[in-house]
């Protein structure tokens, strides 16, 4: 690679780099080889990049004039929507950009296990990822609360109640999440304090996440190690930034589409009520994005058991680079897996669907099939396909296939060859 | 200096350590302990209320500490029903009689014990609470009978003032 001995062309530039080498950095981002096969799924880094600063630069304006106090909040909510000059613009892309965010995480996530992006020598990035994914979930609903209205009350209630399933010590800790006895206005100020600081946390993963992801470079379609610069490169820039700006400006259309023609359609209206602690709306069902794992936890009918089973359909996300035994990266290769990846697809649809209906009936037993199955996914279908699993071979580069042909298909040509001559 | 000997050096790095970790633990001990409730809010440690104008088979509901209390004036049914319930059928066992002093006034937590939320009154499958979050039935003595709540509803620390005023807490 030429980023190592970088030479700026310019004095100043190379008096500046030798006492930091800022411009190296620069060379290597520009330079940095990319697998020329990337299609558009490889385009939600570069749109969570966007999401994550759009989140930052709102959040900033929003808490300029937000007030965090339980008798003042909603209404400096109320203030932000009709008084500030475009308030309801700038609060409006904050909540709806929530929603985009984990829409593009969860898109960059199940292209990950499509084409097996986490397993070795890329679990770090794997590993930092899912860090992200929580600390977004945190995020995401400590800003939920924000608002105070009945939903912002009532969800803060339930999810801060699940660590009072911990034994002895768990009522202990809830008191101390509060700050008193119930979720009240100590709640309100340190939710607001931590919402601030997460996404700044955030940013610093991201930096390592990306870090970690230039020492072995990306994983691509094909899913094979690749040599690095080669035939099987581009350059990222203009290349890839070319192709991620436009798939970004596709994002910032869907985007624009909520902000302004349904700001409000991911949103609960309950939440329009301001926090009453006497009341529990009928319905509390959580944000669209948190749904899967909240119909995990009700399909468990015992409490304890039910936080851990919702926690463990998380963490166990970062156990997969070891759950799934098999080699070959990518599920265009393996067809058994390919099938299964696509039925998770689904069950994670179902579990999220049943999440937002009530825990009755059908929809109880739909939920603890799905749940059931999803565990089954990881803990048994994985670790077994690995083995018995027969592969298709593949390629030992991204350009031989359309030049040259599979080596391999060539060697299966030769050895029926020789069963003719036999 | 193949065998180890203990000399002024290690039991430099051992104090070093001890009195180091000591003072970590005593400079880390007042940030997590800002997050307990504060002087303020146990200062509302307790709350009366006036129950003259409670009719038999109504409810009133009380901010105590930020949370819901449920009071309500038990009819002759649902005294009878509360009290004919065998322990075995419950999946936390306790008997109407310690968890309403008085029969007719049975004064709790109105604080669904699985995640928090507030129950509605008379409604769910035995005539007491049910729970709209997640699905739990309370009997008419507030103890849990169906859904995911571990333990029945909590009666706080209460006591008659006088025949009209309930002193909470």
């Amino acid at each position: 690679m030429s980023d190592h001995n970088y030479q700026p062309q310019s004095k100043f530039g190379k008096w500046f780099n030798d006492r930091l080498p800022l411009l190296t950095l620069a060379n290597h981002l520009t330079d940095y080889p990319t697998p020329k096969n990337l299609n558009y799924w490889w385009t939600f880094g570069g749109i969570l990049t966007f999401c994550l600063i759009t989140q930052i630069v709102t959040g900033l304006v929003l808490a300029m004039h937000y007030i965090a106090h339980a008798d003042m909040a909603f209404d400096s909510v109320e203030h932000i929507m009709r008084d500030v000059n475009y308030g309801w613009l700038i609060r409006y892309i904050h909540a709806n950009g929530a929603s985009m965010f984990f829409l593009a995480v969860y898109i960059h996530i199940f292209r990950s296990l499509f084409y097996g992006s986490y397993k070795s020598p890329r679990e770090i990035i794997w590993i930092i990822g899912i860090i992200i994914y929580l600390l977004m979930m945190a995020a995401a609903f400590m800003g939920y609360v924000l608002p105070w209205g009945q939903m912002s009350f009532w969800g803060a209630t339930v999810i801060t109640n699940l660590f009072s399933a911990i034994p002895l010590v768990g009522e202990g800790i809830v008191t101390w999440l509060w700050g008193g006895y119930s979720v009240d206005n100590p709640t309100l100020t340190r939710f607001f304090t931590l919402h601030y600081l997460i996404p700044f946390l955030i940013l610093g993963l991201v930096v390592l996440h990306i870090w970690a992801l230039h020492v072995p470079g990306n994983n691509n379609p094909v899913g094979i190690d690749i040599k690095k610069p080669s035939k099987d490169t581009v350059p990222f820039h203009p290349y890839i930034v070319i192709k991620d700006g436009f798939a970004l400006l596709m994002f910032m259309i869907v985007f624009a589409f909520f902000v302004f023609y349904t700001p409000n359609i991911l949103g609960h209206a309950d939440n329009y009520i301001e926090a009453d602690p006497l009341v529990t709306p009928a319905h509390i069902v959580p944000e669209w994005y948190l749904l899967p794992f909240y119909a995990i936890l009700r399909s468990v009918p015992d409490k304890l058991l039910g936080v851990v089973a919702m926690l463990s359909a998380i963490l166990i996300l970062a156990a997969l680079p070891w759950l799934d035994t098999s080699k070959i990266r990518s599920a265009v290769f393996r067809p058994l897996y390919k099938q299964f990846y696509w039925i998770l697809v689904a069950d994670v649809l179902i579990l999220g669907y049943v999440g937002a209906m009530p825990a009755e009936g059908l929809y109880l037993l739909i939920a603890r099939i799905a749940t059931a199955y999803y565990f089954l996914h990881f803990l048994v279908i994985l670790p077994v396909l690995g083995f018995k699993e027969r592969t298709l071979p593949i390629p030992l580069s991204i350009t031989e296939p359309i030049l040259g042909g599979s080596p391999n298909l060539a060697a299966a040509k030769i050895e029926k060859g020789l069963d003719k001559l036999k | 200096m193949s065998e180890k000997k203990t000399n002024r050096r290690d039991f430099l790095f051992t104090a070093t350590y001890a009195v180091g970790a000591v003072g970590v633990g005593a400079t880390i001990w007042p940030m997590i302990d800002q997050m307990n409730p504060d002087a303020s809010v146990k200062a509302l440690a307790s709350t009366e209320v006036d129950v003259s104008s409670v009719n038999v088979g109504k409810t009133i509901t009380v901010l105590w500490r930020g949370k819901p209390v449920f009071i309500r004036r038990r009819t002759q049914d649902e005294i009878a029903e509360a009290r004919s319930v065998k322990l075995e059928d419950l999946k936390h066992p306790e008997n109407d009689e310690d968890r309403a002093k008085d029969p007719e006034w049975l004064v709790m937590l109105g604080v669904c014990t699985h995640l928090g939320c507030v129950p509605l009154d008379q409604k769910g499958d035995y005539n007491g609470w049910f729970c709209p979050c997640h699905g739990s039935h309370y009997d008419t003595s507030g103890r849990i009978r169906k859904g995911p709540a571990p333990t029945n509803m909590e009666i706080p620390k209460y006591e008659f003032v006088n025949a009209n005023t309930i002193k909470i807490g």
